[in-house]
């Protein structure tokens, strides 16, 4: 069972008060785009074993959508931050490095 | 909704006298802040915080949502004129009175029953008194926040009122104390 921290409310919330919504910083590729991007925004989705960015929603809560990074091998929870970005904070990365140094997540390090 | 009270390891109680306004805009801007302040005698609350005096007061329910509490009969006129002040700020006023169940819970086990539904830690070192908790109990999306070490409210859609009478009332079952 997962605990995530919420940035827009500043609870704990059980993952029972949360909604799951996916892999975290997809950039939407739309009518006009090539087949190849418009492909992979539909169906490429990172599937790993270590670092994974998310997104979750705070519903029974404060109903804010939020990221969290978080280790799919330990369920160890990294932090959680704004939804308001496109990449993942440096506080962010520089807690993840510490844990696992040289970690590398699509184009983010 | 008709009254309606179980007793046992707490009283559980249907408010029926509660007027509730939502507010959707910025809390942290000046104007919001002033007019909530002017509207319920009280302070706008700090994050997931609720301030209450009696029947009038406002909860934090997210960084742009106020819950505003103010007795039923004045809820009409009160939203009416919020909606007249706040008329030149990004913001929405809606009297929700009459779409949300108030529940109030009595007695010592208070912490206890609350804690059989919610996925919630409610010892005293973590649910202080003036602090509000949007979450779910049982199956359904709730608010409560505690009034005093032996006194909750909770809030609920309307439309799930008789559900959560029910699981209040179960969780309060006598003989079903978590320290007997
Ligand atoms: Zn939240």
């Amino acid at each position: 069972m997962l605990t995530l921290n919420c940035p827009y409310c500043g609870l704990d919330k059980d993952e029972t008060e949360l909604a799951y919504g996916g892999e975290a910083h997809l950039k939407r590729f739309g009518p006009g785009s090539t087949d190849e991007d418009f492909e992979s925004y539909i169906f490429g989705r990172e599937n790993p074993k270590g670092v994974h960015f998310e997104r979750w929603r705070c519903a029974s809560g404060c109903t804010k959508w939020f990221h969290a990074a978080r280790c799919t091998v330990t369920m160890e929870v990294f932090g959680t931050y704004s939804a308001q970005t496109f990449e993942p904070p440096k506080a962010i990365k520089d807690a993840i490095s510490k844990k696992r140094p040289g970690w590398t997540w699509r184009n983010f390090s | 909704m008709s009254d309606r009270q179980f007793d046992g390891l707490v009283s559980v109680r249907q408010v029926q006298d509660q007027g509730m306004i939502t507010v959707r805009g910025d809390l942290k801007g000046k104007k919001i802040a002033t007019e909530l302040k002017a509207a319920t005698g009280v302070d706008m609350p700090a994050q997931m915080g609720a301030s209450v005096k009696g029947a009038s007061g406002i909860l934090w329910m997210s960084p742009d949502e106020a819950m505003v509490l103010a007795p039923l009969g004045d809820a009409p006129a009160l939203a009416g004129e919020l909606q007249k002040k706040l008329s030149k700020t990004h913001a929405l006023v809606v009297d929700v009175s009459d779409a949300r169940a108030v529940f109030e819970l009595t007695g010592p086990n208070v912490r206890d029953v609350l804690a059989k539904l919610a996925p919630v830690d409610t010892h005293p070192d973590v649910l202080a008194l003036g602090a509000l908790r949007r979450t779910r109990m049982g199956q359904v999306a709730c608010a409560f926040w505690l009034m005093s070490d032996t006194s909750a409210r909770v809030i609920c859609f309307r439309s799930v009122g008789d559900y959560m009478f029910g699981i209040l009332s179960s969780a309060a079952a006598p003989g079903s104390e978590v320290f007997a």
